[in-house]
């Protein structure tokens, strides 16, 4: 799926004018960007901006206003629709079945495809996890988990990678290999969106940022160009910059 | 001690029925986390049909067939017709459904069937077989004990070696997390349902003939033996229903055969209190089911 199918006019993702609204509270208002092919796009801002709402929305498992497309094509209204539309996305929580092995959470989203061993292997391989592959994934470490709840998104062969905070609770070692797979991914033509606490982590990896604050996108741009914007420095700080 | 041992065969052959039917019941547990205490009636309709189509066609076979058949349309009308409208925010609210369809199904038997017993037709013998002048199983018991230990072995593989399996699997650890998978969890619910019914009429249909006789009754004991080993091995656990199966059946039959058949339900239900007071979540329950 990591083939680029895109027309050339359209993005990998495009986000139009998405609202999303818990009752009277409206957790996301009116956000726009995209997100190219071969591309990482970091959503950050302080908790509660709204950063995995949009995610949620992206996925269809919250209701939304305003348009979500892929490649051009409206995205999946369903979230059972989203692997078949070449959309995968890890979780805050992992998300991982306890009760199920390495191996079989990988094999999950795959249930019907007929290659669906040998992409398991190759990405059990890649991330470094084969060794664990029939062990269940409670009995394993965090950053192992990690590494398993990635592998599951990456085996699908996604044309866009959402990633909810990759590399929260990870030490430099593994948000380094995370940095390297997620860069391989991109490279082989992946759009990768994500949300991150960790920036230096994202400044090293983005190439573009998005920055929320209560829902609404306050800056956005390259990293330096976020770094310096004395919008961004307010919204962390919750002073007006000098 | 010859009566202990042929006592203990049947107790073995006994319970992997109530193994088979409380599999049924984790089945549904599983998938919707509903215990579904119009199992019984569900499974009796089928039994029902299997009598009707033997009858028409004169093959023990065929009405078996159709039975299993009927169990499954009788899982997908009830979890598309019935359950999936029970509010999901309340577990009574389930049960409270599934106690009213027990009611309305075994009405209708009666209506359309008569509330006398009618008899069964089996395709074996049920004498026991005499083995260096012990009596154990008869050839019918030991066709009850292959098929129904061959029915749990293939659910085992189902689960454990295929895709529908896994996804059946994912979908009971964790709804939503398989949705943005791409299972088609309310698919897989539905697909739980049918199969499980399927198996309750598959193990009421092997019993009744020998030990319950049909009437619009027939399954109440059993759906009690069956949720008692469901409770003893623990309501999420496919070993737990296997175990707690020998366990029932075994006490079942000593109960019977030492004391009398009509203190055989107050046994099992002795030993229902007992686990429910130690342990109630189950021997074999699993502590950590689903991930978030």
């Amino acid at each position: 799926m990591t083939d680029d199918n895109s027309t050339p006019s359209s993005p990998r993702l495009e986000v139009r004018d998405l609202t999303v609204a818990f009752g009277g509270l409206t957790a996301v208002a009116g956000v726009s960007f995209d997100v190219e092919p071969g591309e990482i796009v970091a959503l950050i801002g302080p908790n509660g901006a709204g950063k995995t709402t949009v995610f949620n929305a992206v996925c269809a498992l919250v209701r939304r206003r305003g348009s979500v497309s892929i490649d051009g094509e409206p995205a999946p209204t369903r979230p059972s629709g989203l692997v078949g539309h070449g959309v995968s996305r890890t979780l805050q929580g992992l998300g991982l079945f306890s009760g199920l092995t390495v191996r079989e959470n990988l094999l999950v989203p795959l249930a019907s495809r007929a290659d669906r061993e040998a992409l398991v292997d190759r990405e059990l391989s890649r991330l470094g996890v084969a060794h664990v592959a029939h062990a269940p994934v409670g009995a394993l470490p965090y950053p192992e988990r990690k590494r398993v709840a990635l592998a599951r998104a990456l085996v699908v062969q996604p044309r866009l990678l959402l990633l909810d905070e990759p590399a929260g609770g990870l030490g430099s070692e593994d948000i380094a290999a995370l940095g390297a797979v997620i860069r391989e991914s991109a490279q082989a033509g992946c759009a990768v969106l994500l949300v991150e606490h960790h920036v230096d982590f994202v400044m090293s990896i983005a190439d573009r940022i998005v920055v929320l604050d209560f829902g609404q996108v306050i800056a956005r741009g390259t990293p330096d160009q976020v770094r310096d914007d004395p919008r961004v420095e307010e919204a962390y700080l919750g002073v007006k910059a000098a | 001690m010859d009566r202990l041992i042929f006592l203990l065969a049947t107790g073995f052959a006994r319970g992997a029925i109530f193994a088979l039917f409380a599999l049924s019941l984790v089945l549904i547990w599983r998938a919707a986390r509903i215990v579904n205490f119009a199992q019984g009636a569900m499974a009796l309709v089928a039994t029902y049909a299997a009598f009707a189509v033997a009858g028409l066609t004169g093959s023990y076979w065929i009405g078996l067939a159709a039975g299993i058949i009927t169990g499954a349309a009788m899982g997908l009308a009830v979890e598309r017709g019935v359950m999936r409208f029970a509010p999901h925010d309340n577990p009574l609210s389930g049960v409270i459904v599934a106690i009213g369809l027990v009611m309305v199904l075994q009405s209708l038997l009666g209506i359309f069937f008569g509330q006398q017993h009618r008899p069964m037709s089996i395709p074996f013998d049920d004498s026991p077989i005499v083995v260096w002048g012990v009596p154990l199983l008869s050839p019918y018991d030991l066709f009850v004990l292959v098929v129904a230990l061959a029915v749990m072995a293939g659910l085992s593989l189902l689960f454990t070696r295929t895709s529908l399996g896994l996804q059946l699997r994912a979908s009971a650890f964790a709804p939503e997390v398989s949705r943005i998978l791409g299972v088609r969890v309310t698919r897989m619910v539905t697909i739980g349902w049918m199969l499980s019914v399927a198996v309750a009429a598959f193990a009421a249909i092997l019993l009744v003939p020998t030990e319950l006789g049909l009437n619009p009754h027939s399954t109440d004991v059993l759906f009690l033996y069956a949720f008692t080993v469901a409770v003893v091995g623990g309501l999420d656990s496919t070993v737990g229903a296997l175990v707690g199966g020998v366990i029932v059946g075994v006490t079942m039959t000593l109960v019977t055969g030492y004391l009398g058949a009509t203190v055989a339900p107050i046994g099992v239900l002795v030993l229902l209190v007992a686990v429910l007071l130690m342990r109630p979540s189950g021997i074999f329950s699993m502590r950590e089911v689903r991930s978030a």
